[in-house]
């Protein structure tokens, strides 16, 4: 009897170390040099944010559809009060992308707001003006495939021609300078010498 | 024998014990890093309800973090209020709800309501709290001594001495219009609070 009970005891031992690995698996946030897990976004009903993303249909999209080299993603949330004082320097740093021509097309922004609705996600876009898309993740399932990182937390990845991307800054806070961190992105990605 | 079969339970325990301390850190902010207490899961609805919609709002008077005393029925007539308690200062989703009202206040404005925030903390507290999340444009009350008495008057004290996290919706006349005591581990949706707002006009 005492010895089935411990046989019983090891099994179950077994499988919860089995367990915990699959368990905590998702939970891992990818890192600088690492790939950016597969996502599935609804294409924005904004034809202009639609245009800027270089997005067709209707349905949903991957990031390795979206037309650009380079993509800043910043997974944010309309409470985090955090991210609401970063607001106006991940907006500076889209007008610096937009101003330069060389690079305007080749570097994309999108957010993901986690455990947003749509409406909280609108009610950020409207009060500072953000001029880049936004996206509702209310689910928290891209929150979860990212290892539900703090916020704000900003992947920048180079996206492959053969679809493929590498993540070139994983970092949760501020970018600080809007202008240093797309030098440090420019940097990064080598757009300057292919440029 | 024996001293395995303990052993082994030692082993057994500290495992479900990492399995079942999974962190459930939804979009946490990094503004609060290091300072908010994790509470784990807790028990979605703990206090039995005593006010419904359509009922008076109960009066109180209590001192906000700026040291105003402020009394619900110094609106009557005036302005429709939002009650919003949360749990306790320092907790994972209340730390995040209200600097989501902060920029909210436009739907406020425009259905003529103001917007109070209660918790049973101190006022030292409270101040260091909200002091993280910025500049709050409404006030947040001390719900301290008697310990808990509002959030008892309106039926939302846990029996641990936290409050639910309950929105009460109480129009000019003093009338409870709404009421949502939520799920203490999840926000509620700002698009539902919206809703009833809008419907006070009407």
């Amino acid at each position: 009897m005492k010895k089935q009970f411990i046989f019983l005891l090891v099994v179950f031992n077994f499988l919860t170390f089995l367990v915990y690995p699959i368990l905590s698996a998702e939970c891992i946030t990818p890192s600088k040099d690492g790939v950016f897990p597969e996502i599935a976004i609804p294409v924005p009903q904004n034809t202009a944010e639609k245009d800027y993303l270089g997005l067709k249909g209707k349905d949903t999209f991957k990031l390795s559809q979206i037309k650009a080299e380079v993509l800043i993603l910043e997974i944010f949330s309309m409470y985090c009060p955090y991210c609401q004082k970063e607001a106006p320097l991940v907006n500076e740093l889209y007008q610096s992308i937009n101003n330069r021509p060389d690079i305007k097309d080749r570097i994309k922004i999108i957010g993901i707001g986690a455990g947003n609705t749509p409406f909280e996600v609108e009610v950020f876009k409207n009060q500072y003006n953000i001029p880049f898309p936004l996206f509702s993740d209310e689910s928290f399932s891209v929150h979860k495939s990212v290892g539900e990182v703090r916020t704000p937390y900003f992947f920048v990845i180079k996206i492959n021609a053969d679809g493929s991307n590498k993540i070139l800054y994983s970092k949760v806070g501020s970018i600080q300078d809007p202008n240093q961190f797309l030098d440090l992105i420019i940097k990064e990605s080598g757009l300057n010498k292919e440029g | 024998m024996l001293n395995k079969i303990i052993f082994y339970f030692r082993v057994i325990c500290v495992i479900l014990a990492i399995l079942f301390s999974v962190a459930i850190a939804y979009g946490a902010s990094e503004q609060f890093k290091g300072k908010i207490y994790n509470p784990g899961i807790l028990k979605p609805i703990d206090s039995k309800a005593k006010l419904r919609a359509g009922d008076k709002a109960p009066d109180f008077t209590l001192l906000s973090v700026s040291g105003e005393k402020i009394s619900l029925k110094q609106y009557l007539g005036k302005k429709n209020v939002v009650i919003s308690f949360v749990p306790a200062a320092w907790t994972p989703v209340c730390s995040d709800q209200w600097p989501g009202y902060n920029i909210a206040k436009s739907f406020f404005d425009k259905n003529d309501t103001i917007l109070i925030g209660i918790t049973v903390d101190n006022i030292p507290t409270l101040y260091a709290w909200t002091k993280e999340m910025g500049e709050l444009w409404f006030p947040v009350l001390s719900d301290f001594w008697p310990h808990g008495a509002v959030a008892k008057k309106y039926g939302v004290l846990r029996s641990n001495g936290v409050s639910e996290r309950a929105l009460f919706v109480v129009d000019k006349k003093r009338i409870i219009r709404y009421i949502d005591i939520h799920d203490i581990n999840r926000r509620p949706n700002l698009e539902v609070l919206v809703k009833e707002l809008e419907k006070l006009g009407k």
